[in-house]
C-alpha cells in the first residue's frame, strides 16, 4: 500500500527524522495561504500522486488532453508563481514515466519551504528477499534515477543488511555515513536520522522507505527532501491508522471491490477474461493465452476455497470490462471441488445473462461430476481438458489471434 | 527414501481445533498421513475427531513433541499468530530432539514477522521451515503416504519425480503432468509465494540430487526476486539429474502485485523472461506452457536414458 509524499513526511517527522515545513493543500487558495504561513521566499509546489518521476512529468487537461505544463514539481519564487503552478497542477492529469499514458489526476498538492542544499544523497530501506532481512541502501548520487546509478556506477551504491537478531548497529550506521563522505555534524545528524528511519520502518511494517534526495544543508543538517513510503498490506490488521492514509482515488475501484470479496484482481489491456484458482496458475493462464495469440484482460485469483457467490462476483467483475470478448475459466480443484465450481459457473452465467463465449477447463477434485454438470446445462459452455486446449479454444472463439 | 519427509512420518497439527486446521487434519488422515495429534494453546487435554477417531491436543509444542516424538508439524494458524507458531515449533523441535520439519500453510503473514521467524529458525540448524503461504509437502507412499498440507492427495502417486514450486495450484498442474506420462512423485514441495520464506529452491534441488528415489526434477517458479536465477546457476554446477522448468508471469505488468505478495516485478527485475533465460543457460529444459511439462519431462527422461 502506497501513501503520498506529504503523508510519508508526516510519518518521518513524527518519528524524529528532519523534514522541511510543508502544507498539504487541495485548492489553489489553500496553496496561497500555505505560502504565507511558511514565510519562505522560495517554496516547492509538488504534485501528490502515487508514482515516481513527477518532476519530469507533464500535465495535461484531463478532458481535452491539451498540454498544460511541463514538470509536476515546481520551485516558486513568488506568490504569483505559486498561484500559476497550483492552478496548472490541481485537477489536471500528470503523466510520468511510471503512470503510463493515462496518467493520474492530481487532487493533492504539497507546498514546502525551501532550503540551502550542499549535497543530495539517495537513501532507501526495504526488505531484501535474498538475505531475508532489512536492507539499507545509500548513494552519493541523490536526486537521480537509482536504477540508472545501479547500472552505470554500482560502486556508488553502498548497502548494509540488518541482522534481525541484533537490529541496526552503531558501526553499520557510521560505516554507511562515512561511505557517503559525511563527517562531523553531518555524520552525527545522518546516524540519528537513520536510527529513526529504521525504527519507523520496523514499527510501521513498511515495505519500502525511499528518500531521494536526502540532503545535506549548508549548515550540515541531514533532511529528507522527498519521501516514498509503502506499507506491507499483510500487516494491515495491526495498523488501524492506515485506513486514514489510504487514498482510494489512487487505486482501481474494481480492484478494491474484488479484494473486499476475497478475490485478487488486476486489470490488464487484453480482451480475454480469466477466472482461475491460485495466483501461480492464474499467471500461467494469462501466459498461455498470450502464447496462443490472445491477450488476457485480467489476472483473477478466486483463491483456494471460493464459493458460488464469489464465482458470481468474479464473473461480474470480469464483465465490467467492456473489452472482454470471451472468458476462460481454469480451475484445478484441490480443496475447491469442481462440481461446486461448475454450479457456480452456471448460476453466474444465468444470472448475468452472459453473452460472450465461455471456455471452462476443470481438473482435480470431483472433475467428472463437474464436467457432467456443465455438459447437462443448456448454456453455451465450451469444455476443455487442459490449459493449452482451453486457451486455444477461447482465442479461436473470439475470432482468432489478436 | 524421499526428501525430508518419509511416507510414515509422524505429524502434528498446530491450530488443530480451528476450522481450517480440523478440516485439513481430517483430509490428511484420510490420505493416510500419520497424524499423531495437535496443539492449540488453552485446549490441552481435549481430543479432536478425525475420520471417526480421537486425536490428542496439547497446550504447547514442547509437550506435544515430547509426548509423540513427532517428525514434523503443519501450521494452520491465522496470520497474526503464525510467525510465533513457527518459532514455538522450531524452539520445541530444537530443544526436544534437535531436529524437525515445520510446514506453514498460512497466507498473509506480515513480512517483517517472517524476517524474524526465518532468522529464529536459521539459528536452529536441525529445523527446516517450509513455507509460509504454500500448499505444503507431500511424499506419496505405497499405502497412502505423508500429505502435510492442503494439496489434493488423490492426484499423486509414489514415483521418481521430485517437484518444487512457488505456487499451489500450479504444483498440482505439474503433478498431473507427471501422471499424464505415467510417472509418480518422490516428494513435492511447495516453497510458497511470499518474499521471505524458509526452504528455497536450492535446498530442494540439493536434497533431490542426493535422494536415490528421485531421478528427475520439475521446478516451477514465478516472477519476482531472483531465487530462480540463483537456483539455476547452482543447478548447473551441482545437479546431474534432469530438470524441467516453468516460470509463471510472462504477461504480468511491472509494479503490480499478482496475488502472491512476492509476485511483483520491481525496477524491471524479476521478470519471467530473465528467469527462463537463466533456466535455459543452466541446461534446464523449459516448458512455455504448463500443459507441456509432461512432454518436456518425457523427452528429458529419454535423453537421460531413464525411459
Amino acid at each position: 500500500m502506497n501513501i503520498h509524499e506529504y503523508q510519508g513526511k508526516a510519518l518521518l517527522k513524527a518519528n524524529g527524522v528532519p523534514v522541511l515545513e510543508g502544507v498539504h493543500c487541495t485548492s489553489v487558495e489553500a496553496a496561497l495561504d500555505a505560502y504565507d504561513t511558511l514565510g519562505s521566499k522560495v517554496v516547492a509546489v509538488k504534485s501528490q500522486i502515487h508514482a515516481g518521476g513527477r518532476g519530469k512529468g507533464t500535465l495535461y487537461n484531463p478532458t481535452s488532453r491539451e498540454h498544460v505544463m511541463d514538470g509536476g514539481v515546481k520551485i516558486a519564487f513568488s506568490k504569483d508563481e505559486v498561484k500559476t503552478y497550483a492552478t496548472n497542477i490541481l485537477g489536471n492529469l500528470l503523466v510520468t514515466i511510471q503512470t503510463g499514458d493515462d496518467g493520474k489526476v492530481v487532487n493533492n498538492l504539497y507546498v514546502e519551504a525551501g532550503c540551502d542544499i550542499a549535497h543530495e544523497y539517495y537513501l532507501a530501506l526495504l526488505v531484501d528477499r535474498e538475505n531475508k532481512a532489512v536492507l539499507i541502501m545509500a548513494s552519493t548520487e541523490g536526486g537521480m534515477d537509482i536504477e540508472h546509478v545501479a547500472e552505470t556506477t554500482p560502486e556508488k551504491i553502498h548497502k548494509i543488511t540488518v541482522d534481525p537478531n541484533s537490529g541496526l548497529l552503531g558501526y553499520q550506521k557510521r560505516d554507511l555515513g562515512l561511505a557517503l563522505g559525511l563527517q562531523g555534524t553531518s555524520l552525527k545528524s545522518f546516524m540519528k536520522s537513520l536510527t529513526s528511519m529504521y525504527n519507523m520502518f520496523v514499527n510501521n511494517d513498511c515495505a519500502m522507505v525511499e528518500i531521494n534526495p536526502l540532503v545535506k544543508t549548508s549548515d550540515d543538517q541531514i533532511i529528507a527532501l522527498d519521501a516514498k513510503v509503502s506499507f506491507d498490506e499483510n500487516a494491515e490488521f495491526r495498523h488501524k491508522s492506515w485506513d486514514e492514509l489510504r487514498d482510494l482515488s489512487e487505486e482501481e475501484d474494481v480492484e478494491i471491490r474484488a479484494k473486499e470479496t476475497g478475490l485478487s484482481y488486476v486489470k490488464l489491456d487484453g480482451n480475454i477474461g480469466c477466472l482461475v484458482n491460485g495466483a501461480g496458475l492464474a499467471m500461467a493462464t494469462m501466459d498461455v493465452i498470450k502464447l496462443y495469440g490472445g491477450e488476457p484482460a485480467n489476472f483473477l485469483d478466486v483463491g483456494g476455497g471460493a464459493n458460488e457467490e464469489q464465482v458470481k462476483t468474479a464473473f461480474s467483475i470480469i464483465l465490467e470490462d467492456p473489452n472482454v470478448k470471451g472468458i476462460l475459466v481454469n480451475i484445478f480443484g484441490g480443496i475447491m471441488r469442481c462440481d461446486i465450481i461448475a454450479r457456480g459457473v452456471i448460476a453466474a452465467t444465468e444470472a448475468l445473462s452472459l453473452d460472450v463465449p465461455l471456455v471452462v477447463r476443470l481438473a482435480g477434485t470431483n472433475v467428472d461430476e463437474g464436467k457432467a454438470i456443465l455438459a447437462s446445462s443448456e448454456l453455451n459452455i465450451h469444455p476443455a481438458d487442459d490449459l493449452a486446449e482451453g486457451a486455444q479454444r477461447i482465442v479461436e472463439l473470439i475470432g482468432g489471434v489478436a | 527414501m524421499a526428501i525430508w519427509i518419509e511416507e510414515d512420518a509422524k505429524v502434528l497439527v498446530q491450530g488443530i481445533t480451528g476450522k481450517q486446521g480440523m478440516f485439513h487434519a481430517d483430509k490428511m488422515v484420510e490420505y493416510g498421513t500419520n497424524i499423531v495429534g495437535g496443539c492449540t494453546p488453552g485446549k490441552g487435554g481435549q481430543t479432536v475427531d478425525l475420520q471417526g477417531k480421537p486425536y490428542p491436543v496439547w497446550n504447547s509444542m514442547f509437550e506435544a513433541i515430547e509426548a509423540t516424538d513427532a517428525h514434523a508439524t503443519v501450521i494452520y494458524v491465522p496470520p497474526p499468530f503464525a510467525a510465533e507458531a513457527i518459532m514455538e515449533a522450531a524452539d520445541a523441535f530444537d530443544s526436544v530432539k534437535g531436529e524437525g520439519v515445520v510446514v506453514c500453510i498460512t497466507e498473509g503473514i506480515p513480512t517483517l514477522d517472517m524476517v524474524k521467524a526465518v532468522a529464529f529458525v536459521e539459528n536452529r540448524p536441525g529445523v527446516r521451515l517450509i513455507g509460509p503461504n504454500c500448499p505444503g509437502i507431500i511424499t506419496p507412499g505405497d499405502n497412502g503416504g505423508a500429505k502435510i498440507g492442503i494439496m489434493p492427495g488423490h492426484i499423486h502417486a509414489k514415483g521418481r519425480i521430485g517437484i518444487v514450486s512457488k505456487s499451489g495450484t500450479l504444483t498440482y498442474e505439474a503433478v498431473a503432468q507427471t501422471m499424464s506420462i505415467d510417472e509418480g512423485q518422490s516428494t513435492c514441495v511447495g516453497i510458497g509465494g511470499d518474499p521471505v520464506n524458509g526452504t528455497g529452491f536450492i535446498e530442494c534441488l540439493a536434497a533431490f540430487q542426493a535422494d536415490p528415489q528421485t531421478e528427475a526434477i520439475v521446478m516451477i517458479g514465478e516472477i519476482g526476486g531472483n531465487a530462480e536465477q540463483e537456483a539455476a546457476a547452482w543447478a548447473a554446477e551441482h545437479v546431474t539429474k534432469p530438470i524441467v522448468g516453468f516460470v509463471a508471469g510472462a504477461t504480468a505488468p511491472p509494479g503490480k502485485r499478482m496475488g502472491h505478495a512476492g509476485a511483483i516485478i520491481s525496477g524491471g527485475k524479476g521478470t519471467a523472461e530473465e528467469k527462463f533465460e537463466a533456466f535455459a543457460a543452466a541446461g534446464i529444459a523449459c516448458a512455455k506452457d504448463p500443459s507441456e511439462l509432461g512432454a518436456v519431462l518425457l523427452e528429458s527422461l529419454k535423453a537421460a536414458g531413464l525411459r
